[in-house]
Parts: structure tokens; sequence; C-alpha cells
């Protein structure tokens, strides 16, 4: 190869330069996001799982069986009832949105416009 | 390994029924017990009782209604937000000032002015994205969500009652009730009957709040109700009738 030299060395360069947020994160654990969960609370009104993967199809559906359809209770699977409200229900236990809501959505970047209305507990305080 | 096509597609198709399967699997929706029932909710307001009574309730009625539900106080009068307000007689009914012997007692007379959650309601009518729209009960929603600050509904309105957010609301509120969102840049907002409260089988928050009780709260279609009664016996009138868009705010005059 013609300035086989050169060119490995180019490379090299490249890759390390295209991998650097690898190198810095390099053994940092805490970038995983690690959501604090209601203290005093063991289960949600589904399960971990369902919670996990669906959280964002269950709050629009929500939103729109009590604005559009007037329904305002869900029956969970398990037959427990719950009032159906992203402040009255939803942040009543998981009341820091920081420390559980924001940790994961900002680490996926991921920033839903709730909160330009609904008010997060921790808002709230500040505002009093 | 190498895994074969017709495994990749049989674990795919895999994977798509149990993401049909356990999105299926959340609960389902219903009224709560509570709410109270109705098929078209509306207002009756007592305007001799209220007259009576303004130099000394302080308003009540809106200031309950505006700190439950986040409503800003901007002092720029172009920028202003009201669900409830006050107005004088010769100002909410222009119309009946041709009137003026017949109606001489009712001048300067304070009327409270709010969404009539009409019948046939022209906001509804032109809403693109039908953010506003009619419920069952009569009560005129608004869904935020779906709002995209057109404000057809506001030149669609003949009451005035739909207000713009000019700015972003929440500087402007002093006191939060943390349990109500408040609203943002952008959208069109006006009163929505407490759906909220009833709902929670509470009537809406100026009925309560009201000292002189001059506000009556009811259902058009139950026959039984108190405001079918008051309705019977006094004499009733709407705003701008002519319109037909038969309003759900009666205003008692005698
Ligand atoms: S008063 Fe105005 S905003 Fe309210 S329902 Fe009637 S037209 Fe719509
Ligand atoms: S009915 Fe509710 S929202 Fe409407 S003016 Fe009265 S308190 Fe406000």
């Amino acid at each position: 190869m013609y300035n086989a030299g050169k060119v490995i060395i180019f490379i090299v360069v490249l890759i390390l330069f295209f991998t650097i947020p690898m190198w810095l994160n390099l053994g940092r654990v805490e970038a995983i996001p690690q959501p604090e969960l209601p203290k005093d609370k063991t289960k949600c009104i589904e399960s971990k799982e369902y919670m996990r993967a669906y959280h964002m199809k269950l709050l629009d559906d929500w939103r729109k069986q009590a604005i559009r359809e007037n329904k305002h209770v869900y029956v969970a699977k398990d037959g427990e009832k719950h009032f159906v409200s992203l402040q009255k229900t939803c942040m009543k236990c998981h009341n820091n949105k920081e420390k559980f809501c924001d940790s994961c959505h900002n680490f996926v970047v991921t920033h839903p416009d709730c909160w330009n209305c609904h008010i997060a507990p921790e808002v709230a305080e500040k505002w009093q | 390994m190498a895994i074969k096509r017709r495994d990749l597609l049989k674990l795919g198709g895999l994977t798509l029924i149990g993401t049909a399967a356990s999105a299926a699997v959340g609960g389902v929706y219903t009224k709560p017990q509570e709410a109270l029932k109705g098929s078209r909710w509306a207002l009756a307001i007592d305007v001799v009782k209220c007259k009576e009574n303004r130099a000394t309730c302080g308003l009540k009625c809106v200031e309950v209604c505006h700190s439950l539900h986040n409503v800003p106080s901007i002092p720029d009068k172009k920028k202003e937000i009201k669900w409830i307000w006050e107005e004088k007689f010769e100002h909410a009914f222009p119309e009946h000032e041709a009137n003026y012997y017949l109606n001489e007692k009712l001048h300067d007379t304070p009327f409270l002015l709010l969404c009539n959650h009409c019948d046939n309601p022209p906001c509804v009518r032109v809403c693109p994205t039908k953010a506003t729209f009619k419920r069952e009960d009569g009560i005129v929603m608004m869904d935020y969500h779906r709002c995209i600050g057109c404000r057809f509904c506001m030149a669609a309105c003949p009451y005035g009652a739909r207000s713009f957010n000019w700015i972003d609301p929440r500087p402007f509120i002093a006191k939060v009730n943390p349990e109500y969102p408040s609203r943002m840049k952008g959208v069109v907002e006006k009163c929505t009957l407490c759906y909220e409260r009833i709902a929670e089988g509470k009537i809406p928050a100026c009925v309560e709040a009201c000292p002189a009780k001059a506000i009556v709260f009811g259902d058009l279609k139950n026959p039984n109700d108190e405001i079918n009664k008051i309705l019977k016996e006094r004499i009733a009138i709407r705003r701008k009738e002519e319109l037909t868009t038969y309003p759900s705010v009666f205003y008692l005059i005698g």
C-alpha cells in the first residue's frame, strides 16, 4: 500500500475520534439512569414491566378517556380502581419528577411537553 | 450458529403477537360512581340576589373559580384571561338597549358572564382539530392537548367567552392549585363548568362559593330538578337568543 504508515495512523485517529463518547464514559456506571421509586409504595397501578413498557401509552389513554370520554376511573388488571389524573394520582406517589421521570427521559433525550401545563410536585412547592 | 431466515421470521411474528397482547392487557375505564348525572347541565343566575349582595360578597365566585383553575391575573387588558367575570347589563345585553324604558331598572346591574355552554355552539363547529367539543351532558369542553391556537373558536363565539394565552401564564398565577394544570402560551381557554368536580360528585365551584346562593346548577332534562322549577316560576333571559346558540346560562331578572 502506498504511504501505508500514514494511512494506518489516520485510520486509528479516526476510530479514536468517533469513539470519544465511549472512552469518556468508560467505567462510569452512573450514566445509566436509576429512577428513584416512591419510598412508601411497593406497587404501581399495573406491573412494573407493564409500566416500563407502556406508561406512555397508558398516560395517553388516560387523557383521552378523562377529557374526551368523560371516564374518570381506571380499573386495573387486578380490579383495583384508580382516579384518572396525572396530578391527583400518579404524582401523589411519584412525588419527585426530577428523580423519577426526568432521570430516564433525560438519558434517552425524550422531553414530553406534559409539564408545560401539568404541575410537578416540586414545582408546586417552590411556587407557594 | 447461523439463524435461518425461517426462524427469524417466526421470532419476529412471536414478538409482534407478544407486543400486541401486552399492550392490550391494560385495564378498562368507567365513570366514577359518585359523579353527578345529567343530560343537559345549566346554570340559573339570580340577578336580583346577586345585586343585593354584591356590596359584601367580594365576587367570591370569580375568586374561587380562578384560584381553583390556576387562571392567571394578567394586568394587561389585551392579554387578560377570564373564565367568569362581571359586566353591566347594558354591555352584556346590548340588544336590549332598544327597550331602554322597559329595562331601566336593570341598568348598572351586575351580570356574571361566563361560557354559556351553548346547546348549538358555534365555537365547536369551527374548531379544526375538535379540541373544543360538546359532551353528552351539554358541557362544552376544552381539550388543551389538541388546541393549536388558531382562535377560530374565539372568532365564532358571540359571547367573548374565550381567552387566548398570548404569554406564559405561570408567572401570573400567585397561588397555584397543584391538583389542576395551568395552561401554556398558544392555547385558548374558558370555563368548562367544573367537569373535574362533577366527576367527583361536586357542584361547580362558583355555585358552591356564592354566599347568597344566587347561582343554581341543575339538569334541564330532569323535570324534577330544582332548576326547572325556578325557570317555570321566574322570568329568565339568555344572552343573544336571536342567534339560536341556545345558551345554558339563564339570568333570573324577575
Ligand atoms: S358561549 Fe361561546 S365558547 Fe361557550 S359554548 Fe357558546 S359559543 Fe362556545
Ligand atoms: S362553572 Fe366552574 S369553571 Fe365555570 S365559571 Fe363556575 S367555577 Fe368556573
